[in-house]
């Protein structure tokens, strides 16, 4: 049996030994600049894009009138309020029929259910539901709300279908937030006799509305960016008007998506400048969901 | 004496007497039923998708066989001579996620293994927002970006095509990147430093205490971050829609253009199929397909996740 | 703004009669949306939505009464006058402008200048799938180059006319090209490829006359035809490549809303100031004056279908 110090490759002295482990450290080095590279490179790509964007459409959208005018045929004039309007009333549907549903299942989920059988098959579903894919939502709006419905390829439509795609992703942040709140606080307002739905109400929710908050802005900052369910439901490619619930309707993406597609080199600039539209909204978005996960949490 | 009235000992707002006040509480039974009724609302979604999905795909297989949808070896619906086996359109998303992955697994892991074993806090705390904006950006620009700039960009180094399978994986690569860094990230965080420390202990540098230590034991959950990013890149529609092209072909060449299911269905929906035609009941049936390969992968996430994971002590 | 807009949701039925729907053909959307940004200038109030789903898919949803006006590419077929009639729909069939479809080359390719029917039928015929691959096997006069196709998207209305203009059969072309619904994109492919070929509407041509070449087509007369000057289009000296577009109105949408009559009448009076600005051809004067009669009596039915490529407009309204 060979001992330990008769195998190959073990250090005959000590010298060979430094060297081996400075050789050693030294492939950690590498390594540890590619690791940062690696991390680097997707910023850098992202910051590429940013910088494609605002070169394509800096332009454009200074030019006054594109935050208010409707379309036009011609690149350079008009603008994309319809879209804009339109992007913000879908958010504003979503958040008013995402919250108390979502809020509620996550309530239920986290104070109420039993550990049956049934209540894993709800949870199943609801991972399972954030990862079907955008467009396969959409065929469940076409299906539901144009035809079953009947409210056709109009505003509402689109909203609910956006409603039911944030939907999984706001149950289970919020989950999360409630599952945060420290049940100390529960117990000491069961102890001073409180009802359960009053410590729900009055202790538990306040307690988690910045986690709530932040997951109902994330997801929808995602709803808004989603072109591919509303291409399904039946958004349109030019409105001259601002549209009510029961309009055919526009959004933010799909407008960027028409001007892709358009053949005049100038909507190209078009398509950007509606880009940075669309992230400006996002990151504010994003920018506010962060301000309340820093203010609130730390 | 003054009054001493039990409602005013309590100092809290909301507990402003002994007994239940009716307006500003609800019966247990009341509350629970509705907070259950929104919790339906995720089963009936479900029953929902897989009803209309699948109603329609039926339809749909009343009139092509099984064995056409899965045995022939050309998908055009919209043509004279029509075809409709479905592997070339698996084929295209197949393509495309490939390239997506072979970006995002290298460019994530990477990502989480720096901030998690040598980024100081601040850099991480600074950079999560920058990845959380990665991740936030809607896909619809990284279709834009694909097809106006790393497609003319690319032409100059290697013949593309202008609709191409390279250019959209590449951006899809870069739009999942986020996903699977973070789900890794909170991999590797979770190994107990004690595993790391105990491979220091006995003489091995950082880098091999990352290869053999940690990212072992947080394989299961770089694994599931791995197969959840293929889910995203499967489910993906605008990005390959506006960079990757509408032909649907057999090939493994990513310099030409190939057509995903999701870019079939978007283009079906927005076009010129009336509906309750035969082509019309093709977006059901891709659709179908579509659901269910993301469905799969989804629970093996889920699966592999659960099972695998280490479980310290 | 909530109360305004739950209004509005009462308001629902009102609403939709303001309303004026269009959708349809990729080609000739860019018509409709001049009228309607024109229209929108004179009339602020103005209700009207464009989407541009494809000749068939607007078809479908005017057949399904879901839009007022849908644009064609192409004449309505039997199936759908069918089904509009399945839902009592009348369509009145009104030719709003004529698009020639250009043939174009590389600016590289010198070689083919003007093309046969019988050529073009070989290159895009479905039975060239696969086979024919090389420019010399068009034309033994041709160079030994790799055929690169480009054409709009078999879902679309240039894509049944042509295919139905060359091979005597919409639908019947091969697969094997790169399609697409941009015909902008399908421009920038074939001047970036030496020896590609490509057929888009002219109105793309005309925007990217300096990227590309125009082939001739020999028509039946004989003579190698460009659909520029546009004059070809009109007098169709440029055949059988020149098509009319048109709008189908429903009658019913026309009689019971006003805005959507109101719409129309518009249309029919002005579209002819902006059609050239935006790539296609204005009816020649006489095919306007019928047009407005034809809206104004509200005579429906399709005359359009008995009209064979490269016959003149005014014989069918």
């Amino acid at each position: 049996m060979t001992t330990i110090e008769q195998r190959d490759n073990y250090p005959k002295s000590a010298a060979e030994f430094t060297e081996n482990v400075e050789k050693r450290e030294k492939i950690g080095k590498v390594f540890e600049i590619l690791f940062l590279l690696g991390l680097l490179l997707g910023l850098f790509v992202l910051a590429l894009l940013l910088f494609d964007v605002l070169r394509d459409g800096l332009g454009r959208f200074l030019m006054p009138g594109f935050l208010t005018e409707t379309p036009s045929r011609f690149p350079d004039r008009g603008g994309i309020r319809p879209a804009i309007v339109s992007s913000i009333l879908l958010g504003i549907i979503v958040i008013l029929t995402t919250v108390p549903i979502g809020v509620g299942a996550a309530l239920y989920l986290e104070e109420y259910a039993p550990k049956t059988w049934w209540t894993a098959i709800i949870e199943i579903n609801i991972s399972n539901l954030a990862g079907v894919p955008s467009i396969v939502y959409g065929l469940l709006g076409l299906g539901v709300f144009n035809y079953l419905l009947g409210f056709g390829p109009t505003l509402i439509s689109g909203a609910l279908t956006l409603s039911l795609l944030s939907l999984p992703v706001i149950i289970v942040t919020a989950r999360e937030a409630i599952r945060a709140v420290p049940d100390s606080l529960r117990y000491a307002s069961y102890g001073l006799g409180v009802t359960k739905w009053q410590t729900i109400s009055h202790h538990v929710i306040p307690y988690a509305v910045p986690g709530i908050l932040t997951g109902v802005i994330i997801s929808v900052s995602r709803a808004i960016g989603d072109a591919a369910s509303l291409i399904v439901v039946g958004a349109v490619a030019f409105l001259t008007f601002n549209p009510g619930l029961f309009n055919r309707f526009m959004a933010l993406p799909i407008q960027i998506y028409s001007y892709i597609t358009r053949p005049e080199p100038g909507f190209a600039n078009a398509a950007a400048a509606t880009i940075i539209v669309l992230i400006i909204l996002v990151l504010a978005l994003n920018g506010m969901a962060i301000y309340i996960r820093q203010r609130f949490y730390y | 004496m003054t009054n001493i009235n039990p409602e005013n000992i309590f100092l809290s707002n909301s507990i402003t007497s002994l007994e239940k006040h009716p307006s500003e509480d609800l019966p247990d039974t009341i509350v629970r039923i509705i907070l259950f009724a929104c919790a339906l609302v995720s089963v009936l979604t479900t029953f929902g998708i897989v009803l209309i999905i699948f109603q329609v795909t039926f339809e749909f297989f009343q009139k092509i066989s099984l064995a056409q949808f899965f045995l022939d070896t050309k998908w055009t619906p919209l043509f004279a001579e029509q075809h409709f086996g479905i592997w070339p359109l698996i084929n295209g998303t197949f393509l495309t996620t490939t390239i997506a992955m072979m970006v995002a697994i290298p460019l994530g892991l990477s990502s989480a293994i720096y901030l998690s074993e040598y980024a100081p806090p601040q850099l991480a705390a600074t950079l999560r927002p920058a990845v959380e904006l990665l991740a936030g950006i809607p896909t619809v620009v990284y279709g834009y970006f694909a097809l106006l700039f790393v497609t003319p960009l690319l032409r100059n180094i290697i013949p593309l095509e202008i609709f191409n399978a390279l250019s959209a994986g590449l951006m899809m690569g870069v739009m999942i990147t986020p996903t699977v860094g973070s789900i890794s990230l909170d991999a590797i965080r979770s190994v107990p430093p004690s595993l790391r420390e105990g491979a220091y202990a006995l003489g091995i540098t950082k880098l091999e205490a990352i290869f053999k230590v940690v990212l072992p034991a947080a394989l299961s959950g770089i694994t599931a971050a791995i197969v959840l990013g293929i889910s995203r890149a499967v489910g993906e529609t605008m990005t390959v829609l506006i960079a990757a092209g509408q032909q649907p072909k057999l090939t493994v060449n990513f310099a030409e253009s190939v057509e995903t299911m999701t870019a079939y269905m978007a283009q079906i929906s927005g076009g010129d199929s009336p509906r309750g035609s035969l082509n019309f009941q093709t977006l059901y049936a891709v659709g179908a397909v579509l659901f269910l390969i993301t469905l799969g992968l989804n629970i093996i996430s889920h699966w592999v996740s659960n099972r695998f994971k280490e479980k310290y002590e | 703004m909530l109360v305004s807009y739950s209004v509005t949701g009462c308001d629902r039925a009102q609403e939709e009669k303001s309303q004026v729907s269009i959708d349809g053909a990729a080609v000739g959307f860019p018509i409709s949306l001049a009228v309607a940004e024109e229209y929108e200038k004179m009339n602020p109030k103005a209700n009207v939505s464009v989407a541009s789903s494809g000749t068939g898919g607007g078809i479908s949803k005017f057949c399904a009464g879901d839009i007022d006006i849908v644009g064609a590419s192409r004449t309505i077929k039997d199936e759908e006058i069918a089904r509009c009639k399945s839902k009592n729909i009348d369509f009145i069939e009104l030719p709003i402008a004529l698009d020639g479809i250009a043939v174009i080359t590389n600016r590289q390719n010198n070689f083919a200048k003007c093309l046969t029917i019988k050529e073009l039928d070989k290159i895009w015929n479905a039975k060239s799938d696969s086979k024919v691959l090389s420019w010399h096997q068009v034309n033994p006069k041709f160079p030994n180059k790799p055929l690169k196709l480009y054409a709009p998207a078999s879902d679309t209305g240039t894509f049944d006319y042509f295919t139905q203009a060359i091979t005597k059969k919409a639908k019947n072309g091969r697969t094997d090209y790169t399609p697409s619904h941009n015909q902008n994109l399908l421009v920038q492919g074939v001047a970036g490829e030496p020896s590609a070929l490509g057929y888009v509407g002219i109105s793309y041509y005309i925007q990217n006359q300096d990227k590309l070449n125009l082939v001739a087509v020999k028509g039946p007369t004989g003579k190698c035809e460009k659909p520029v000057p546009v004059d070809n289009v009109v007098k169709n000296i440029y055949t059988p490549l020149s098509r009319p577009l048109f709008i189908y109105v429903s009658k019913k949408s026309a009689d019971t809303k006003p805005a959507v009559k109101e719409f129309v009448n518009f249309y029919l009076e002005n579209s002819w100031k902006w059609v050239d600005s935006v790539g296609y051809v204005a009816l020649p004067d006489e095919a306007y004056v019928k047009t407005k009669q034809k809206f104004a009596a509200g005579k429906t039915g399709t005359k359009f279908k008995k009209a064979k490529p490269g016959e003149p407009i005014t014989n069918f309204i």
